[in-house]
């Protein structure tokens, strides 16, 4: 199963991260996001290829007031 | 007074003056607040997209023209902070990063050796470090020997308020390294943040103090004119302190005001 954001994602596996961005509602191209998957940075310029296993760890990122 | 930067990295700033953005009620607060302070770098913190918030904090700060200056608060490991600040750099498109690795939740104090070997790491891989460090002058070396583009030593506990507790500290701090020392956490009000530049601080960065306060624009212009202040205080150069008066009027040609006339000698 895969987890965004600590949540349950009804995406099957091998889905991009492109596919599941959209899936909450978040753009390609919106501004001021960044992705990790397992603990690993996932580029911008590799969102619309990289596949996603079954068990990803999706986390999706932006900026927060804070410091 | 003609241009006195602020220059970090290379790169320079106007405003002596970092804002952090934790704790502002509402982002048309945060704007004006920016604006009062003329803050020219400004923080940001990374967490969980919340597609449903109201308003963007990005664009607030666009619009703004500040500079992003992305945090590590909450990490407490080195692998965390270096994970975050590279998402931080995906995000914003920013090398910069303000580094904290905390080591405690009570004091929120920084954990030295993860701060170090996060900052390594970080240096190593073109990162613009500012570190969150102690008030301790041997660290804030090793951080500045690492290749750190300044050091942000604490005055005293992440929003405490109790302005600067070891002032002695800080000014060694600022003996001890080159690159700018930034006063960063513990500020309560404007006198405080007039003390840190007094002290010799190249800038002051300032959050709560500012987010907290009763009137926050109104704190954030108190902050800019006690930064100002303070800087101007600095290099003027102040007055030993001493434990006796000094008459700042001359004692000579002093009338002799006696009741009764006295004998002409």
């Amino acid at each position: 199963m895969i987890v965004v954001n600590g949540e349950r994602c009804d995406a099957p596996a091998g889905e991009t991260v492109v596919a599941v961005l959209a899936r909450i509602g978040v753009a390609e191209d919106a501004r001021g996001v960044a992705v990790a998957v397992d603990g690993e940075v996932v580029p911008r310029a590799a969102w619309s290829s990289f596949a996603l296993a079954g068990d990803a760890r999706v986390e999706v990122l932006t900026a927060m007031q804070g410091g | 007074m003609g241009s006195d930067e602020l220059v970090i990295a290379g790169t320079a700033l106007r405003s002596r003056l970092l804002l952090g953005t934790g704790g502002f009620t509402s982002l048309e607060l945060l704007a004006d607040s920016i604006a009062a302070s003329a803050s020219e770098l400004v923080t940001v913190a990374l967490r969980r997209i919340d597609v449903g918030a109201h308003g963007s904090l990005i664009d607030v700060l666009t619009a703004a023209g500040v500079r992003l200056l992305p945090n590590t608060a909450g990490c407490h490991t080195a692998r965390d902070a270096v994970l975050t600040a590279r998402l931080a750099r995906e995000a914003f498109a920013t090398d910069w990063i303000k580094l904290e690795v905390i080591g405690d939740e009570d004091t929120l104090l920084p954990d030295a050796p993860e701060l170090l070997r996060a900052a390594e790491e970080l240096v190593d891989d073109g990162f613009v470090v500012l570190p969150y460090t102690t008030d301790d002058p041997v660290l804030a070396r090793r951080l500045a020997d690492i290749g750190c583009a300044a050091v942000m030593p604490l005055g005293s506990p992440i929003g405490s308020g109790m302005g600067i507790r070891n002032p002695y500290n800080i000014a060694l701090i600022r003996e001890a390294v080159e690159v700018p020392v930034v006063l960063d956490a513990g500020i309560g009000t404007a006198s405080d943040a007039a003390l840190a530049m007094e002290l010799g601080c190249d800038a002051v960065m300032a959050a709560s103090a500012i987010a907290r306060a009763q009137d926050p624009v109104r704190m954030a212009r108190a902050m800019r004119a006690a930064v100002e202040a303070g800087r101007l205080a600095h290099g003027a150069g102040r007055i030993a302190r001493r434990t006796y008066a000094t008459p700042s009027t001359p004692t000579e040609g002093l009338a002799d005001l006696a009741p009764s006339p006295s004998p002409l000698t």
